[in-house]
């Protein structure tokens, strides 16, 4: 008997590299694409300097974000989010995001996107 | 549908309560364990954020064993309800989702 | 209802353990089902054998192994994280020449794949972070 897909946002708070939260909640995501689930993958507060381009993180012996993330849509991870008063508060512009295809919502938007998932899933 | 968000960090070291409040819902509830019982002091940086909320209706929860933990038990403002565990996972079910800020 | 849970923080370091515990005896005392409490990031320090509180400290790998032999509860460790954290079961301890395995009976250590299927089978899945 199967279980209908659930929708689960995965929800990703925190800056990368100084603690591991933003790495492991990537690996989630992408161990839950074989799952066939309606995912989606909001990015706010600091989370949001996940996606900034131009990241080298060799010495400091971690794999670089901005080299990770284009894999989401090769994933079939299409349904990603950014908070917009996020961005505004530290100063960054969608141009300088790695990502393209990137939905920026606002604060009453992702207020509304929680209530409409199965499960939310916070790093 | 409505969401329960937990928030686990003192507003005085740490804005994740302010992220948390951006973007609560008036059908959303709110409840403040472990250090995030501080942010049921009227002294706390988000008091007027949070007084906004309740008067829109947001209920507001201090969870009892952090706030006795903590001697804050006379301290903490009128308008927000003390739980418990049972209370917890009460919680946990009235709304469709849990959101932990920490 | 049933509930999964999934904790990220180290016992000790933070009341995440101790609050996740606590909710977990409450929905059970309720009436409620514990499906799988999902161990990840520090959290799967929870799971060592080795872990050796003071006397007077409450020991929370005995009382998540009470509980889950009473209430048949999955208690899964991520493999990615344990692996690099030193936490090992025979199996892995025997793969990569280790001198010693130190998972704690009733613990199991599996992806997180795990996790993902916490979220699909349970109505509520509730983390706790530190």
């Amino acid at each position: 008997m199967s279980v209908p897909s659930k929708k689960i946002l995965f929800i990703s708070r925190h800056a990368p590299y100084g603690s591991s939260l933003a790495k492991d909640a990537l690996d989630a995501i992408l161990a839950a694409s074989a799952y066939d689930q309606q995912l989606s993958l909001l990015f706010m507060d600091d989370g949001i300097f996940q996606l900034l381009k131009n990241q080298t993180a060799n010495e400091i012996a971690q794999k670089s974000f901005a080299a990770i993330l284009p894999v989401l849509p090769i994933y079939e991870i299409n349904s990603v989010y950014v908070h917009r008063e996020s961005l505004e508060k530290r100063q960054i512009t969608i141009n300088e995001l790695v990502l393209d295809g990137v939905q920026i919502i606002d604060s009453a938007t992702i207020c509304s996107l929680l209530t409409q998932q199965d499960q939310l899933l916070s790093f | 549908m409505s969401t329960l968000h937990t928030v686990n960090k003192s507003p005085f070291s740490h804005s994740t309560l302010s992220s948390c409040l951006q973007v609560c819902g008036k059908d959303d509830g709110i409840l403040l364990l472990e250090d995030g019982v501080f942010g049921a002091l009227t002294s706390s940086p988000c008091a007027a954020q949070l007084t906004t909320l309740l008067v829109a209706g947001v209920k507001v929860y201090a969870l009892a064993p952090d706030v006795n933990a903590r001697g804050l038990r006379e301290k903490i403002r009128e308008d927000i309800l003390i739980t418990d565990y049972n209370g917890f996972v009460k919680l946990s079910i009235e709304h469709s989702c849990v959101q932990s800020w920490y | 209802m049933i509930f999964s849970l999934a904790i990220y923080a180290a016992p000790y370091s933070s009341q995440a353990s101790h609050t996740a515990y606590s909710f977990a005896l409450a929905l059970l005392e309720n009436g409620h089902t514990l499906y799988r409490v999902f161990f990840y990031h520090d959290a799967i320090h929870t799971a060592s054998s080795l872990a050796t509180p003071q006397q007077d400290e409450i020991n929370f790998t005995e009382q998540w192994q009470e509980i889950a032999k009473v209430h048949k509860i999955d208690l899964v460790v991520c493999i990615a994280a344990a692996l690099k954290r030193g936490l090992l079961n025979q199996q892995e301890s025997a793969r990569y020449e280790k001198p010693t395995f130190n998972l704690a009976a009733g613990f199991e250590i599996s992806g997180l794949g795990q996790l993902i299927d916490a979220a699909v089978m349970s109505d509520r899945l509730i983390t706790f972070g530190g």
